[in-house]
């Protein structure tokens, strides 16, 4: 039995030894190309990804999904082997971000705008298709709500969509969503809550006088029940809606356009999120997706310009490419044009503008 | 008395429907999984007669494979089954009946047997996602064309080849054989099943020597007092601390400051190790604690000193125990999806992983990203996935049972 354990132990040192002596081996070259960031972008990043991988002689880029925060911050940690070449993202980089890039020796960010993601807000195809107004939206959903004198709010005391505007159906107001975790969240709020927001006057003032008063009362969402937090899961989100067409959800077009058999999309603004509506910019809630590559990897990891060459090519992000099969919405074809030009030079972002 | 009857009887229901509701929600689950699921074990193929025509493979005499118009290859021998799809939409709405994964397919043949090339072949390649989930019945094909992924015409082009023959559902041996896919007909498990491998032996070779020792050390040598109460007490807390805290503590200890590479099997199996640890030192102790002191007292009487007390008597009457509390602590670890995510593993990775250093997923993760993924046809391979995963667990479960039914002795 001693002989047994003996050799048990040997085995376990050996896997150890052998383990990081392969490890150390990792660290001295990466052949692959290594992907973060958001998990908005992650959909169409992995498409690109597979089809590069498949395409070329280079191995398929690991794309991770860590959010678009998170993947930036492990981006601007250095340049090296050990660090991501790209870092998807479902908003534009912050100064901050930049500027802890830039301490981290990451001074040459190229920036790359992929496309446009709708936000829809959407409820069960056997329900009744709701014509909202960012400012419904936003007075079904904020914590608290414009009072009647002038600078009053009050406690959201709306409990169902005819409370908010007459001329919507009294049906209790139930909205699934995202966490606060998430980009979509993010830009719901941004872009549907503060639209609707900015419509009372005296509070549209504040955004000039008191920034952070201004930001509190359009970017909170309500707390009792009447706004539910899904996780970040849109398929669920879909499945419920099925089963409750009084509820509504929120979540990127391209889940909607999966299931366009079972759940459908309201008007915002009059606009029906649509594939071109989004593609037009007439549909409100839509934001641009991101993308930042190290200038600093390219030519030192293997593929890393192949693989950007591919996501800037028609045959993926133009208009009948097979991103937009994957619900990637196209930039008009003057701003591809710039886009994928600025990508072949490498043209750094420069920040100084801001 | 009869007051003292009727409580036991009320009692007894009560511990009865417990059970029955037990037993119904796991029902339910296993129904849904499986009625869900195995459609996902048949995928649709397409017989298509490809003429791998050197024109258009080498235009210039030499054949690159990386450049190489596979694509347009599908595209002909598909026009060809189609003749009446013209104009640029028409076509357009009938590449999509087949899958991309056919001009990889073709690739793979041709780079194995050149000698095809100029040969027509006739070949089973296979159909898009949605053309699978309509022959599956997950696309209704009977609503309003607008809300359907399938358009009225490609409706119709499916069902000409399918009246001809040349669609059929076969057994989907890419789940098994291919890596993670962002086309659902092409995804498969080899590359989380691996992943998940590695990760387990790295888990096994580190945490059964370190457990069955430390667990020897506290129940034979280690003397008792304040110092090994606290180290019991601290190991009994370790096995029930959340296990998203070991996948934290191993994105500090191993990415951050031993700077081993992300996403790694060897870093998951590390901090699974880190979790499955508490569990088998408390197995390993009370298999240990249930040797009877008689056999230690014979042995020690006899002259045995307490090493050999330990390693020729002790142990091997242990090791069942042991072994099964090993086994439970593995089939814990297989399921473990949280600590990964700290560690980087929710990852997109189409290479199946051939090392420990190898960025790899774990099946659990795999689950988590492809019930997260848009394209409806993940919804059944998500729930085969689970299957998979299950079937594991009960192996390893059983193996658990067996080996506790065979070896135990009785005292």
């Amino acid at each position: 039995m001693s002989n047994h354990r003996k050799s048990l132990s040997l085995a376990a040192i050996a896997t150890i030894g052998l383990s990081l002596s392969s490890a150390a081996f990792a660290q001295s070259g990466r052949d692959y190309v290594y992907i973060v960031g958001s998990s908005t972008v992650y959909p169409f990043a992995t498409v690109v990804a597979e089809r590069f991988g498949r395409g070329s002689e280079f191995k398929t880029p690991k794309v991770e999904s860590t959010g678009s925060g998170g993947g930036l911050k492990l981006f601007c940690d250095g340049v090296g082997v050990d660090y991501p070449d790209v870092a998807n993202s479902s908003r534009a980089i912050k100064q901050s971000e930049v500027d802890s890039c830039a301490a981290n020796g990451v001074t040459e960010i190229v920036e790359v705008k992929i496309g446009y993601d709708g936000i829809v807000f959407a409820n069960a195809i056997q329900a009744e298709t709701m014509t909202l107004s960012r400012a419904d939206i936003f007075l079904a959903l904020a914590k608290e709500v414009p009072g009647k004198a002038e600078g009053e709010l009050i406690e959201n005391p709306y409990q169902t969509w005819a409370d908010v505007n007459p001329d919507l159906p009294a049906i209790k107001i139930e909205v699934l969503g995202p966490p606060p975790t998430s980009g979509t969240r993010d830009a719901f709020v941004e872009l549907a809550m503060e639209g609707g927001c900015k419509a009372t006057p005296w509070i549209a003032a504040l955004k000039s006088s008191d920034k952070n008063r201004y930001k509190a009362i359009c970017h909170t969402i309500r707390e009792d029940g009447r706004f539910v937090e899904a996780g970040e899961n849109d398929n669920l989100i879909v499945q419920k809606l099925q089963a409750n067409p009084d509820a509504f959800g929120i979540f990127g077009f391209s889940f909607l356009d999966q299931n366009m058999e079972k759940v459908k999309g309201s008007l915002i603004d009059g606009v029906e999120p649509t594939f071109d509506a989004i593609a037009d910019g007439e549909y409100p809630v839509s934001r641009p997706l991101y993308f930042y590559a190290k200038k600093a990897h390219v030519d030192v990891i293997p593929g890393l310009r192949g693989f950007l060459r591919e996501f800037t090519s028609e045959r993926a992000w133009g208009e009948e490419g097979y991103l937009s099969d994957r619900g990637l919405i196209p930039m008009p074809d003057a701003e591809r044009k710039q886009v994928a030009t600025a990508v072949r030079d490498l043209t750094p972002l420069s920040m100084a503008a801001e | 008395m009869p007051r003292r009857r009727r409580k036991e009887f009320t009692f007894k229901l009560l511990g009865m429907v417990a059970t029955a509701i037990g037993i119904v929600f796991l029902g339910l689950f296993f129904a849904s999984l499986i009625a869900e699921g195995t459609s996902a074990f048949k995928q649709t193929f397409l017989k298509l007669d490809i003429e791998l025509s050197e024109d258009v493979l080498a235009p210039d005499g030499e054949l690159d494979l990386a450049y190489a118009d596979f694509d347009g290859l599908v595209r002909t021998a598909l026009r060809a089954e189609i003749p009446e799809a013209s104009g640029r939409r028409d076509r357009r709405e009938l590449y999509r009946i087949v899958s991309v994964g056919a001009a990889y397919q073709l690739r793979d043949l041709i780079a194995q047997n050149p000698d095809l090339l100029g040969t027509t072949q006739s070949l089973w390649v296979p159909a898009s996602s949605n053309v699978d989930m309509l022959i599956k019945g997950n696309i209704d094909a009977n609503i309003e064309e607008a809300l359907r992924p399938l358009s009225d015409k490609q409706i119709g082009w499916v069902r000409q080849l399918q009246d001809q023959g040349r669609l059929e559902s076969r057994f989907n041996r890419a789940l098994f054989t291919n890596g993670d896919s962002r086309e659902p007909e092409l995804a498969g498990i080899k590359g989380a099943v691996m992943g998940s491998v590695y990760m387990l032996l790295v888990t096994m070779a580190l945490s059964f020597p370190i457990g069955v020792a430390a667990a020897i050390y506290l129940e034979e040598f280690a003397p008792r007092n304040r110092w090994s109460d606290l180290i019991e007490v601290n190991i009994n807390n370790l096995a029930a601390v959340p296990s998203i805290v070991f996948g934290l503590l191993g994105l500090a200890v191993f990415i951050n400051w031993a700077a081993l590479p992300r996403a790694a099997p060897l870093v998951g199996g590390l901090v699974l190790t880190l979790l499955t640890l508490p569990v088998i030192i408390i197995a390993s102790r009370a298999a240990i604690k249930a040797v009877p002191p008689s056999i230690r007292e014979a042995a020690l009487g006899l002259g045995a000193s307490q090493t050999q007390v330990v390693f020729h008597h002790v142990l091997p009457l242990a090791l069942p125990g042991m072994l099964t509390g090993a086994i439970i602590g593995m089939s814990r670890a297989l399921g473990e999806s949280a600590p990964l995510l700290m560690i980087g593993m929710v990852a997109f990775i189409v290479d199946v992983p051939g090392s420990l250093t190898d960025p790899a997923t774990a099946l659990p993760v795999q689950i988590f990203l492809w019930a997260d993924s848009p394209e409806r046809a993940f919804a059944e391979r998500t729930s085969a996935a689970i299957i998979v995963l299950l079937g594991f667990l009960l192996v390893m479960n059983l193996t658990a049972v067996i080996l506790r039914k065979r070896m135990e002795r009785k005292w």
